[in-house]
């Protein structure tokens, strides 16, 4: 039996973020497993925000702020018991208050409600250059709190590191529940990067397997072996509206969106053996790229759409190619390992992420196609189905810890890791959304 | 010679070759045909050896095929690690499901392919499906029709052990025969 759902809401996180005394994030319940950070973290204060409504606010948007800028592993987080002050507007901002601490930002600001919802007034103040870099003011609709705050983020750690905040943007993830037993079960579920507001889109009695975004995020894909057999599905999420697109003999696998959203590279074996075929999601026809009898699959695209990079073991082992899609050229891409699989190119098509297998051990690695280099980024092992945020900043991914299933988070230079262990049962197959 | 010898040389004639034909590489014990023919009453010119052909297997309520000691025909295969072949031991469990299938026409089973949990997911379905590929052209060279045969991969979506030690992944690397 399989049920679909269109937004409804779980009550509260589902992926449970493991509490840990983390120093500047202490005795918050949405602290996480920080394993890695940066080596010099930048010091930063978000202050808590002024709520100019009546009673208590309907969430604490510092607080939501401050976890996002602290799962950068970029920034250490002034905790707000340690602040001397609590300035709201910048003209309350006491420059000593925060130098004395050594603390080189401080973002500040407060909330009211208006009469079509609510107003956020923020600013970032430079400590050293004793410069505000910015003081702007927010909206949102009644209820969209968390949203706001995740907005604020983005602005913040853009000003502060050139590069797009990823912080408003969601996650796919399947839970599986009771593996091995008749009681088994899967959840197809939708939460925001923090965590909060998790969703479940499909459960079923069948494993559920990869889940991939349309690029205007609005529609997901994904594998369901409901009808005893993986079958690929359109699901648009607003409306929980379901559709099977391939359910042919064989594997139906691995769908994922062409970048301009008209197209899905996916994988069929009717034909004898899987190879990646091209679905036009207008006309519905199916196009084959790869014809051999070697395993092809776990297609992606190159970021101009012209090009499809997989997994496939013509060469023995599996290894990474490239196919041009109009040309039907193919290359391979990696050389070093025997076991290279599941890869993603990173927008700038200079580096690929990918499962690469070293002494036995499944890890995420990069390789910088021009140099030909693999740089091995994860300490874990039996790593699974990296996903990279749409900042390019970081991946997320599926490994294993204490036994159980679990998701973890690494940047792309390797730099910074956390793990997002969860209550729920074993967490699988990640995919991280689009700018939404 | 009397009939009570030559009788009794033929019985024990048929002891022996059934003794023999009852070995088999799989799980079935060896074990003697329970019921003997009796040679006719009338006395005959010496016959050629009566040679018993393999017992039939007959089925439990799930509809396996048992061998002679009652028990289902081996169904789980194995394999090595990101390998496909068949090891002896399978084909030799998988001709007497062939024998038994040839037989019974009607019959059709599912055969179930399997990865161990380790490299990614979708190439673990393709290699389970390449798994039971193996085990469906076995079959279908000793002579069973493709139409009693249908294949499908699990990958390492479905484990009978799902821990992470060397000998939970030996016995999730698989395939069975679901009849």
């Amino acid at each position: 039996m399989v049920l679909a759902f269109s937004g409804r809401r779980l009550p509260s996180l589902l992926l449970l973020w493991v509490a840990l005394a983390l120093g500047p994030l202490a005795r918050g319940e949405l602290a996480i497993e920080i394993t890695q950070g940066v080596d010099a973290p930048v010091p930063v204060a978000v202050v808590p925000f002024a709520w100019q409504g009546r009673g208590r606010p309907p969430e604490d948007l510092g607080k939501i702020i401050r976890f996002d800028l602290a799962r950068s592993g970029q920034f250490a987080m002034t905790a707000p018991e340690d602040m001397l002050s609590l300035p709201s507007r910048p003209e309350e901002l006491y420059v000593r208050d925060w130098r004395v601490q050594g603390i080189a930002y401080v973002l500040l600001g407060s909330v009211r409600p208006t009469e079509s919802g609510l107003e956020a007034r923020y600013a970032l103040f430079d400590v050293f250059a004793e410069r505000l870099l910015f003081d702007e003011t927010l909206e949102a609709p009644p209820g969209q709190l968390r949203a706001l705050a995740h907005r604020i983020s983005d602005r913040a750690y853009e000003q502060l590191t050139g590069i797009p905040g990823a912080f408003s943007t969601r996650l796919l993830y399947v839970v599986a529940q009771n593996i091995a037993t008749e009681a088994e079960t899967f959840r197809l579920e939708m939460a925001d990067a923090d965590g909060a507001n998790a969703q479940t889109l499909l459960k079923s009695r069948e494993p559920i397997l990869s889940a991939s975004w349309s690029p205007d995020g609005q529609t997901v894909v994904y594998v369901s072996f409901e009808t005893g057999k993986p079958a690929i599905y359109l699901q648009e999420i607003a409306t929980g509206r379901r559709e099977k697109l391939t359910d042919f003999e064989g594997l139906n696998g691995s769908p994922v969106f062409s970048p301009d959203g008209k197209q899905l590279a996916l994988v069929l074996s009717a034909g004898g053996n899987p190879d990646i075929f091209v679905l036009d999601l207008e006309t519905r026809k199916l196009r084959q790229l790869t014809r051999h009898f070697a395993i092809d699959t776990e297609p992606s695209w190159t970021a101009d759409g012209e090009a499809v990079i997989f997994t496939s073991n013509r060469g023995g082992g599996p290894q990474i190619y490239k196919m041009n899609v109009r040309s039907r050229a193919i290359e391979r891409l990696t050389f070093v390992g025997d076991y290279n699989a599941r890869a993603r190119m990173l927008a700038d098509g200079r580096y690929l992420i990918f499962v690469h297998r070293q002494d036995g051990i499944f890890h995420i690695a990069t390789q910088d196609l021009e140099r030909g280099t693999v740089q091995i980024l994860t300490e874990t092992s039996l790593d699974e189905s990296p996903s990279v945020a749409p900042n390019g900043s970081m991946a997320i991914y599926a490994t294993r810890s204490n036994g159980r299933g679990i998701l973890a988070v690494v940047s792309i230079d390797g730099r910074v890791k956390y793990r997002l262990p969860s209550t729920e049962g074993d967490v699988r197959e990640p995919a991280w959304s689009p700018f939404l | 010679m009397n009939r009570m010898s030559l009788r009794t040389l033929l019985l024990s004639l048929l002891a022996a070759l059934v003794l023999a034909g009852c070995q088999s590489t799989g799980d079935a014990e060896v074990a003697p045909e329970p019921e003997m023919q009796e040679a006719p009453a009338e006395a005959a010119p010496a016959a050629p050896p009566m040679v018993t052909p393999a017992p039939r297997p007959v089925t439990n309520e799930e509809g396996f095929p048992l061998d002679a000691s009652g028990r289902p025909i081996g169904y789980v295969f194995y394999f090595e690690f990101d390998r496909t072949e068949l090891t002896p031991r399978a084909r030799a469990l998988l001709a007497e499901h062939a024998e038994y299938l040839k037989e019974n026409g009607s019959v059709r089973i599912t055969i179930q392919g399997h990865a161990d949990e380790r490299g990614t997911r979708e190439y673990n379905l393709a290699l389970g499906e390449r798994r039971a590929s193996a085990v469906r052209d076995y079959l279908q060279s000793m002579g069973v029709a493709s139409s009693q045969l249908r294949i499908v991969s699990y990958g390492e979506e479905r484990p009978v052990d799902p821990r992470s030690t060397e000998s939970a992944w030996s016995k999730n690397r698989r395939v069975e025969l679901a009849y």
